[in-house]
């Protein structure tokens, strides 16, 4: 799913000056610890979380994250925005919540990128 | 910040879905570059009251092929070679361009990106545009030549600025002889410095791109050494040191501490156990995953730990099957 389909699903706000909105994501993750999330994301996804400091997009840059949407309007400091500028990844907030957002997304046709915890222990 | 709204007036007219999948990087640079950019800004204005046989000598003198008509400053038409032709074949070079020019005018705005000005050229079916600055203020012409030359001049910046680095650093194993060969990264991290956290590791992972490493290697070393950086950042007393040896054959990544020192291993890589405080917890960290996730990704971790004394982790991924090389160390 194009990342333009995905701002459109979740009247999202695009926080970046020139962002690339047809970028492919193939997937989502939803998660508020970034451990978590290196665990369990596979690579191309867009990740949905509630933290806003710049490790959440030092997390996003080592697992491969194409972009990230901040849940339920939260806005990422200053730090995160410049991070995310200079590292090129797309930063999204929506009005909706974390459950709301997953559904609306998953409902579309977008699969979850998220390995679960017995293939993490397999892998 | 960008709404979507202001992205749909801007750019949404021309990628639909369908077509977006084979978006390429020359249409990614109609969307970046700014019509600002790969004008032309020498402008040959002429005003309505000179005449046809004026025109011709500024469109052969400069040569061009068209230019806008001012009228005390503002624009208002636009006279090309067509109009030219016109003119001369109605034997009318004495009459004012006012009489031939096309008084219609589309401009294009400097700040717009390149793809809006490929798109009026494309519909009007116009060989030039004006463009406009956001005071209306004529600033420059534009044309399907301006666009390629800009495209083709930003393509060779964007390749060469990556490529050069990708390729001399590629190179730089075949390059240098000796019996073996390694490169060494140390990075210092200080403890507490939550918000650099991750800078080392996104170096490293850069670096590794660079030297040539495939994607999921750099992958796995990314996140294996950002969770041992944030160790760092997170329990040590006083930081510590990351330190990467890159060998054709093996990434050898390391991070020391000089305590406090691991009291339970065992405990320590249990999925879910964390010693974290709360507050590094409402960071994001401390969901008890790191160890087990570097275990994940790298091909081998040996951790060592003496309480009071400090911890050293080893982690290596391997280039080459094991066998086919010895470890000497």
């Amino acid at each position: 799913m194009k990342l333009k389909e995905i701002v459109e699903l979740i009247d999202g706000t695009i926080f970046n000056k020139n962002p690339n909105l047809a970028i492919e994501i193939k997937g989502g993750c939803g998660a508020d610890l970034m451990s978590d999330v290196l665990a369990s994301v596979q690579p191309e996804a867009i990740l949905l979380t509630g933290l806003c400091n710049p490790q959440v997009v030092r997390t996003a840059q080592m697992a491969d994250v194409r972009a990230i949407i901040f849940v339920r309007g939260k806005q990422p400091s200053n730090d995160t925005i410049e991070l995310a500028e200079q590292e090129e990844l797309p930063l999204i907030t929506s009005p909706y919540g974390m459950f709301e957002l997953c559904g609306r997304l998953f409902q579309a046709g977008l699969p979850s990128l998220e390995t679960d915890m017995q293939q993490t222990r397999n892998d | 910040m960008t709404s979507l709204q202001e992205l749909h007036g801007r750019r949404g007219r021309v990628i639909t879905d369908k077509n977006a999948q084979e978006i390429t990087r020359v249409e990614e640079l109609a969307y970046d570059l700014k019509i600002s950019d790969v004008m032309s800004p020498e402008l040959h204005v002429v005003t309505p009251e000179m005449s046809m046989a004026d025109l011709l000598e500024i469109l052969r003198d400069a040569q061009i092929s068209g230019t806008p008509v001012v009228d005390s400053g503002k624009m208002v038409g636009i006279v090309s070679l067509e109009d030219l032709i016109r003119s001369m074949r109605e034997n009318e070079l004495a009459s004012p361009i006012k009489k031939y020019m096309t008084s219609s005018v589309i401009a294009a705005r400097s700040y717009d990106p390149v793809v809006e000005a490929i798109e009026m050229i494309t519909k009007h079916h116009v060989g030039r545009l004006p463009v406009i600055d956001e005071n209306e203020k004529l600033v420059g012409i534009i044309t399907k030549g301006d666009i390629t030359r800009g495209v083709l001049n930003a393509l060779q910046k964007d390749y060469q600025e990556e490529e050069i680095r990708r390729y001399r650093a590629s190179h730089l194993f075949e390059d240098i002889i000796s019996d073996r060969t390694s490169l060494i990264l140390r990075y210092r991290i200080k403890v507490g410095d939550i918000i650099h956290g991750g800078n080392a590791s996104s170096n490293i992972k850069r670096a590794l791109l660079r030297l040539g490493a495939n994607p999921q290697i750099a992958r796995r070393c990314g996140i294996a050494i950002y969770e041992a950086e944030m160790n760092l950042i997170i329990h040590t007393l006083d930081g510590g040191m990351i330190r990467v040896e890159i060998e054709p054959h093996r990434i050898l990544m390391q991070a020391i501490d000089n305590g406090p020192g691991i009291d339970d291993i065992e405990k320590a890589m249990q999925a879910g156990y964390s010693t974290a405080t709360e507050e590094i917890r409402e960071l994001g960290f401390g969901a008890g995953m790191g160890l087990i996730n570097i275990q994940r990704c790298v091909d081998k971790m040996t951790l060592d730990s003496v309480p009071g004394k400090g911890t050293k982790l080893d982690m290596k991924i391997y280039l080459q099957p094991e066998e086919s090389f010895r470890e000497s160390s």
